[in-house]
């Protein structure tokens, strides 16, 4: 079948997750739950701003500044009024006390709205599923992270360890 | 009318990408081969992603209906 190789082992897909805003936490998570979902063995390697993905109690936030793609939309009113995009200067949205919180949570009311499940949900399915997530060991100690911080299926390794594993994989992505 | 009897139902009405194939796995896991499981979806994506699904699992994707902006697909358990 399509989802293994000629040799009969499964689709390999190794993914690097460098980037642990509320926006950026979805990628990884969505693409390695589907792939697992067909079958596919599945490894993030988590490094950098994508650490904090790793963490027992997930805190990811979003914030419009300086992310000037980002849609600003209300998750309530009418179907006209909630697709309204608020256009928000950078300079308005830095100076305003508590934008950031307010950002994340109309971001997670919109997509609970839509039917898009939560990170943690997701993260439970990859688990589920065995999809290993892997912390890299040379951003945890330069950023202070313990292995204890992370959930207890997180394993810990090094660039090297990381690459021996993706040279065997079928889809390589960076997110 | 398709020949086939549905053993089990998987209701995703209202789940986007990826929790239809995600609940779908998870409900085909529990099966036993041969059996068939009827998975309902809302989101249009469902389509393509049931076939793609079928396509690496090797699960036959036996019917996968269009109607009207509920998808109904049925998957029979191959190994």
């Amino acid at each position: 079948m399509a989802g293994s190789t000629e040799s009969g082992k499964p689709k390999r897909l190794a993914m690097v997750a460098s980037k642990g805003t509320l926006d950026w936490a979805y990628p990884p998570f969505i693409l390695a739950s589907a792939a697992a979902a067909m079958d596919w063995e599945v490894g993030i390697f988590f490094t950098f701003y994508g650490l904090p993905l790793l963490k027992k109690e997930l805190d990811a936030k979003v914030s419009p500044l300086g992310n000037p793609a980002m849609p600003m939309k209300m998750p309530f009113g009418s179907e006209g009024f909630q697709n309204i995009n608020w256009p928000m200067p950078n300079i308005l949205m830095a100076n305003i006390p508590g934008f950031e919180s307010a950002a994340t949570g109309l971001m997670k009311k919109m997509f609970k709205n839509k039917g898009v499940a939560t990170v943690e949900e997701l993260r439970e399915a990859c688990l589920d599923m065995d999809v290993r997530l892997i912390g890299c060991q040379m951003t945890m100690d330069v950023f202070g992270f313990t292995k204890e911080d992370f959930i207890d299926e997180a394993e810990v390794a090094g660039a090297a360890a990381f690459l021996a594993y993706a040279a065997e994989a079928e889809v390589n992505l960076f997110i | 009318m398709a020949d086939f009897t549905v053993n089990k139902e998987l209701d995703c009405k209202g789940l986007l990408c990826p929790m239809p194939v995600v609940k779908t796995k998870k409900a085909i896991s529990a099966m036993a081969v041969g059996e068939v499981l009827e998975m309902i979806a809302t989101d249009p994506g469902a389509m393509p992603d049931m076939q793609a699904w079928s396509k690496q699992t090797g699960h036959e994707l036996l019917e996968a209906k269009d109607e009207g902006g509920v998808y109904r697909f049925f998957i029979k358990k191959t190994h």
